[in-house]
């Protein structure tokens, strides 16, 4: 948000022509000091949320999940009980709502795509769907998105045209959004109008779908370069801004999403566009969600409380958060065992 | 919309009794020739317990107390074995922290997040720190075999009770001293219970003396003549009349008063991080803290960014029961402060400043303020020179860093300051020009028992905190 971003809209459509302009914006941006992200996100997590707000906390972080499986491993088998599981996490309890996403590999998606197709209201982003109501993605999904990674995740070390090709194929196969890796090694050598072009020339291969951009917040190291890297997925035309692909030692953390929120608060007010923010990998229990959760609501509002605007890129989380659904409905925990394996 | 339930903390750790008596030679007794007054709760206005008041005759008692175990026990004894005492003391401080937490948020208003996670442990930590010196006073700088002085009165404010009695109390006892502390009338009980702790550590009797009461009592300790020593914190007003009272007695002195730090923000500072620290700044512990960054000072070119920011982040800020574990902002600590408070804003209005608070819902009962900041003030404003005492942030701008040094040096009081920028050789710049015992860069409000603690100017004199922190109570 520097003066050029508070200033006139239009400005900011012109950044992405120039690397030098992009450069000057980028570099602009104000700092961002670790020690006091650092304190703030823990402060945040510091809130006790009980009772009636941690129902509907875990509800909401319920359907918020992009349930993922993400290895060489996957197969059909799997991913089709996968895909199951997202639109009935609970099968005991018909009123545990549905996963936001399923994400997968692209060659896992015509798999997944039979289990949602049949699964709702049929064409477009359903409005039946909590909050779902724009219709701008394409047709043939039930209540629960689909979610491909492509761009040669998870590095994305692979020729553009390649990139692009993955993509095509994911949303071809189904795909409705589209879970793309930054170029990091461009990004750390300073050639951000490669990564910009890179973003949208991959938007544009995505069609309708939504496009989630993976900023791989580890590998970038500091939270002054998260923070460009957030602008500059948005700035290009990004959806989403997600922190990690899970594969790098790093994930998400606290600080980096408390970052990148900041980003996408800015980002609006300079825009008027909204973007949304994907936390991914690391973010196992209830207590953690709901940290984040709380840290949505005190950095960027009620807004961004919504499947719409807010994931969890996650596997293991799930199924600890309808432990502590049943907890909360009944008063007492289940073994493992009364949790449907993913 | 995302309402957090209400997470109140649970009052049934606390056993508060209906009346308690003085702490004098390792007991509770009651007063000789005092009253009693009682201490309320300042969130709901409930009386929590019967106080007693000490008289002239108590205070005499206390100190010959003190004097007693000064010159037969704790004086005698060797360094290393005053250590155990306090590191038990301090051991039993973090077993028992959860009542201190939530007596000290019950008596005092404090949000309950403040008390558990800042309050108690840096009480914990002072003592531990000191622990550590008691055997080691011939390194500590002050000379081969560096002396106590004797018997110490301490007087101790209201705003963080427990903690400005282990500032006081920890390097008292490590370097050999003995001690008469009286806390503030309206904050008495976490003292109390450290009284409790100090007899569950087999303590000497008479090393440690609580005598309660208001500003007779004070008076009668500090004028007493049986005592070598006397530390002050609170009002500067209060604390010029003690200098006074000392004046051309045997008696050393240490003050730390009032202030009006200036929290100066430049242009190239990192916003987000800014705000924060703001917001620390001047509502932790609903701003009652002697080095509150009252006066925001902030870069022209910036303001209108950081005030925006400011603002949105104040409207997330949740006032009211303290011992709601998601209170960010508690009770105002009396009726007499919060009428303080509502006079000097209603002033700052009424000269012309622009004032805004959040939206925000107070209790009925018991003494509230809501998080307000005035902009459009000058030099000129009483509002940018009075200290208030409570969540009330003045606004300024400033140009260029030499006006900002100007602007921020333009008080009578010096005890911190604050700086924001990304530029470290700006800080260093600053850091030297400000005329006030802290300066925090890049942060506010971080306290910790290494680090010395203390004022400029009608600040007061002293250093609390490090190694700095014995030679007030060392004979050196």
């Amino acid at each position: 948000m520097t003066a050029t971003a508070t200033s006139a809209r239009s400005d900011l459509s012109e950044l992405g022509r120039s690397e030098t302009a992009l450069r000057t914006f980028l570099h602009g941006l104000p700092g961002v000091d670790q020690v006091g992200a650092e304190q703030r996100a823990a402060q945040l997590g510091t809130r006790s949320i009980k009772t009636t707000a941690k129902a509907q906390a875990i509800d909401l972080a319920i359907r918020m999940v992009d349930l993922t499986t993400l290895e060489g491993a996957d197969t059909p088998g799997k991913v089709r009980a996968l895909a199951t599981k997202a639109l009935r996490p609970d099968p005991a309890d018909p009123s545990c709502p549905h996963v936001g996403a399923v994400c997968v590999y692209p060659a896992m998606v015509p798999y997944v795509a039979e289990v949602l197709r049949g699964s709702g209201a049929g064409s477009g982003r359903p409005s039946g769907g909590p909050g779902q109501a724009d219709g701008a993605a394409p047709a043939g999904l039930g209540i629960v998105h689909l979610a491909s990674v492509a761009t040669a995740f998870p590095s994305g070390q692979a020729p553009l045209d390649v990139k692009l090709a993955d993509t095509r194929a994911a949303v071809a196969a189904g795909a409705d959004e589209i879970d793309m890796v930054i170029n990091r090694g461009a990004f750390l050598a300073g050639r951000y109008q490669e990564v910009y072009d890179e973003i949208v020339a991959t938007k544009e291969a995505c069609g309708d779908a939504h496009l989630k951009v993976i900023l791989e917040t580890g590998e970038l190291a500091t939270y002054d370069n998260v923070r460009r890297a957030s602008w500059l997925a948005m700035l290009a035309g990004g959806d989403f801004i997600k922190t990690s692909t899970g594969k790098v030692p790093v994930a998400a953390t606290m600080p980096v999403t408390l970052v990148m929120l900041e980003a996408v608060r800015d980002f609006r007010a300079a825009t008027g566009r909204q973007v949304g923010v994907k936390p991914a990998g690391g973010i196992k229990t209830s207590k953690d969600a709901i940290k984040y959760l709380v840290m949505v609501n005190e950095t960027v509002g009620p807004d961004w409380l919504d499947p719409d605007w807010f994931r969890f890129g996650a596997s293991s989380l799930l199924n600890d958060l309808l432990m502590q659904r049943t907890k909360l409905t009944t008063g007492v925990y289940s073994g493992p065992d009364y949790f449907t394996l993913d | 919309m995302f309402e957090y339930a209400p997470a109140p903390e649970s009052r049934s750790v606390v056993d508060i009794k209906p009346s308690y008596g003085l702490f004098v030679d390792g007991t509770f007794v009651d007063p000789v020739d005092g009253g009693s007054f009682k201490s309320i709760n300042p969130a709901s206005e409930e009386v929590l317990a019967e106080i007693a008041e000490a008289g002239n005759e108590d205070v005499d008692r206390a100190v010959r107390a003190a004097r007693k175990a000064y010159e037969k026990v704790w004086g005698p004894m060797p360094g290393r074995d005053r250590a155990k005492y306090l590191f038990r003391i301090a051991r039993l401080i973090q077993e028992r922290s959860r009542e201190l937490a939530v007596l000290e948020s019950l008596d005092n208003g404090k949000p309950i997040k403040e008390s558990r996670d800042v309050d108690v442990p840096l009480v914990a930590a002072h003592f531990f720190y000191y622990a550590g010196w008691a055997d080691k006073l011939p390194y500590a700088g002050f000379g081969p075999d560096p002396k106590p002085l004797g018997v110490a009165a301490q007087v101790i404010p209201w705003n963080f009770p427990l903690l400005m009695l282990a500032w006081k109390i920890a390097p008292a006892l490590a370097a050999g001293n003995t001690v008469v502390l009286k806390p503030a009338e309206t904050t008495p009980l976490t003292a109390l219970l450290f009284a409790e702790i100090c007899q569950q550590a087999d303590l000497p009797a008479g090393v440690v003396n609580i005598v309660t009461g208001a500003g007779d009592t004070g008076r009668a300790l500090v004028e007493h003549p049986g005592v070598d020593k006397v530390a002050f914190t609170g009002s500067t007003e209060v604390g010029k009349a003690i200098a006074r009272a000392v004046a051309g007695t045997r008696k050393k002195l240490t003050l730390e008063l009032g202030g009006k730090a200036a929290n100066i923000v430049f242009d190239d500072a990192p916003v987000d991080q800014a705000v924060e620290g703001i917001v620390n700044g001047i509502f932790f512990n609903q701003g009652h803290v002697c080095c509150a960054g009252s006066r925001l000072l902030v870069q022209e070119s910036v303001a209108d960014r950081v005030l925006e920011s400011l603002k949105r982040r104040m409207a997330q800020l949740r006032v009211g029961d303290p011992l709601d574990k998601n209170t960010d902002i508690g009770a105002i600590n009396s009726a007499a402060q919060l009428a303080k408070i509502r006079e000097l804003s209603e002033v700052g209005a009424a000269e012309g400043a622009e004032r805004w608070s959040p939206a925000c819902e107070l209790p009925d009962r018991g003494f509230w303020f809501a998080p307000t900041i005035f902009t459009g003030v000058t030099q000129a404003h009483r509002i940018a020179r009075e200290e208030i005492f409570g969540p009330v942030l003045s606004v300024l701008t400033f140009r260029t860093p030499a006006e900002a040094v100007e602007k921020a040096n333009n008080t009578p009081y010096g005890l911190s300051a604050g700086i924001w920028t990304d530029k470290g050789s700006r800080i260093l710049w600053l850091a030297d020009r400000l005329r006030a015992g802290v300066v925090w860069a890049n942060t506010f409000n971080k306290f910790d028992p290494t680090s010395p603690f203390g004022g400029y100017k009608e600040s007061g004199y002293g250093r609390e905190g490090g190694r700095h922190g014995l030679e007030a109570y060392l004979n050196v």
